[in-house]
């Protein structure tokens, strides 16, 4: 595998719902690594991703990719999509309505190869809905053939934007395990968008955070969710879902991944700077957890 | 049936096909343009397009007379270095009638390729392919309603011109005398049997076109994009 070191140092001001927003990110992005961009919506994820594919142009900054200038506003280089060789995955996966599955994925390779897209539908279990329209698929299925039609014209970076977001929670961790499957398969850089911390967790090999239009933490899942200087014994990361009032003392619930449910207690003092939707670390040290296999 | 009867529409259809066929290669770039520029002065074009359906026909057709007049800049380089004269001539009423059918193109193209997710199109950039390929093997195909709904509203409306065909044609048999005129004249002239004809035949003609448009556009709401 070549290696094609990731090189972003952008500007863009966005104009967003609550009034413009500056998006700056500066970064890198070593070669086979599956990253997730990871933050609340609206901070500028997306438009990363965009800006990355050439859909979307920086008003100023540089994007390498290698040795490859994708971007550089001071040289005036600005290589549109069509040649920067990558797969993208749209949120609604922008199936073509006129083509079945299996001309979906031959309309997207470079070189028409019958055999490699008949593999390529094999991988993602599409057989039996080949010579389906996409309007007969199911959310999981659409999301399959977007992923291998991505893929079909062997990129060197897949961008999946939001992949998994419109899909039920057991669907989710099916077609995540699918998503790992062909980045182990493939080895091709992978850049996901996600606001699900249970998808970061469970793909990512790096995080970059980002909150209104910056990187706040950059690194592995476990250093960018946990606070270090907790020796903590158990620690599950989660969203605040609800807090209720039982005086003296407060029930906060909290939501890790998409299924487990914790109830904590707080005080007051705990709540001074949480608030519905944070995203919070649940953890214990006084005592020695119990491990047991399941089943 | 007499052969002037037969002749006239003919040249009717003669008219109407050559517009749509013309119309259909110039209207579907500028219905492209149309749905994506971001061209300043976008509305002024999307006006002088639009145009038509909203002029009164004799004001068309008197601007083309005066444009095809040999003593205008225009008309004197046709007659002088082309040696033709648009006026009363076929060539003539096929020019204007392409000038006063153009939204009838334009419009339904532009809405079809608008209504078109924009990821659709990007997705197809992404996969390296070309605008030109993602317009015709992506875009196109996914607005058949609207192409066809585009060719229907053009044809019929070009057979049921009136005011411009007049103005610029006049009543010629065999060169400019279509359908609606010949209608006219024949009323003026009280043939009131060979006005129904034309007006039975125009009558049905339009009937089954709009109803091809509604057919296809009721079955477009089954077939949603996403």
């Amino acid at each position: 595998m070549e290696n094609h070191l990731i090189h972003i140092d952008i500007e863009k001001l966005m104009h967003t719902a609550n009034g413009p927003m500056k998006l700056t990110v500066k970064t890198e992005i070593g070669s086979g690594e599956l990253v997730a961009l990871f933050g609340p919506s609206g901070a500028g994820k997306t438009t990363l991703l965009r800006i990355l594919s050439g859909l979307t142009d920086p008003d100023k900054g540089v994007v390498k990719f290698g040795d490859t200038v994708w971007y550089d506003s001071e040289k005036k280089i600005n290589l549109p999509s069509q040649q920067r060789n990558i797969g993208f995955m749209f949120q609604d996966y922008a199936l073509f309505p006129n083509m079945t599955v299996e001309e979906n994925i031959l309309f997207a390779q470079t070189v028409k190869d019958a055999k490699a897209a008949s593999e390529l539908i094999s991988i993602f279990g599409l057989n039996e809905l080949r010579k389906r329209k996409p309007s007969k698929l199911s959310g999981g299925q659409k999301q399959r053939v977007a992923l291998a039609r991505a893929l079909a014209r062997k990129p060197q970076l897949l961008l999946l934007d939001e992949p998994l977001s419109a899909l039920d929670a057991e669907m989710r961790v099916m077609l995540q395990d699918e998503i790992r499957h062909a980045h182990e398969l493939l080895g091709t850089t992978t850049i996901m968008v996600s606001h699900d911390l249970n998808e970061v967790f469970r793909l990512a090999s790096h995080v970059v955070m980002i909150e209104n239009g910056e990187i706040k933490k950059t690194g592995k899942p476990e250093t960018v969710f946990s606070d270090n200087t907790i020796s903590g014994k158990v620690q599950i990361t989660g969203q605040i879902a609800r807090i209720e009032r039982q005086d003296p003392i407060n029930i906060v619930t909290v939501i890790s991944g998409s299924n487990q449910i914790i109830k904590v207690i707080a005080f007051d003092s705990d709540l001074e700077n949480l608030k519905l939707g944070d995203q919070v670390m649940v953890y214990t040290k006084a005592f020695n957890p119990i491990i047991s296999k399941l089943g | 049936m007499d052969s002037s009867f037969i002749q006239t529409l003919l040249l009717t259809f003669k008219l109407a096909f050559l517009t749509t066929s013309i119309l259909l290669v110039i209207g579907l770039p500028i219905a492209r343009w149309l749905a994506y520029s971001k061209f300043r002065f976008k509305p002024l074009i999307e006006a002088l397009v639009s145009m038509p359906m909203v002029l009164p026909p004799s004001v068309i057709g008197y601007y083309m007379l005066v444009l095809y007049s040999p003593k205008e800049a225009f008309g004197s380089f046709l007659e002088n270095v082309l040696n033709v004269r648009l006026a009363f001539s076929f060539e003539g009423i096929l020019i204007a009638s392409v000038v006063f059918s153009l939204p009838f193109m334009v419009q339904p193209l532009q809405n079809g390729l608008r209504s078109l997710p924009d990821s659709l199109r990007e997705a197809s950039y992404t996969l390296g392919k070309s605008t030109l390929t993602t317009f015709f093997r992506v875009q196109l195909p996914n607005i058949k309603p609207s192409i066809i709904t585009a060719i229907a509203l053009t044809f019929a409306h070009t057979i049921g011109e009136f005011g411009v065909v007049l103005m610029v044609g006049g009543n010629m048999p065999g060169e400019t005398r279509v359908a609606s005129i010949a209608i006219y004249d024949e009323v003026q002239s009280l043939n009131f049997a060979t006005a129904n004809q034309y007006a039975i035949i125009l009558f049905i003609i339009s009937l089954v076109l709009l109803t091809t448009i509604y057919s296809v556009n009721k079955k477009q709401e089954a077939w949603k994009i996403i």
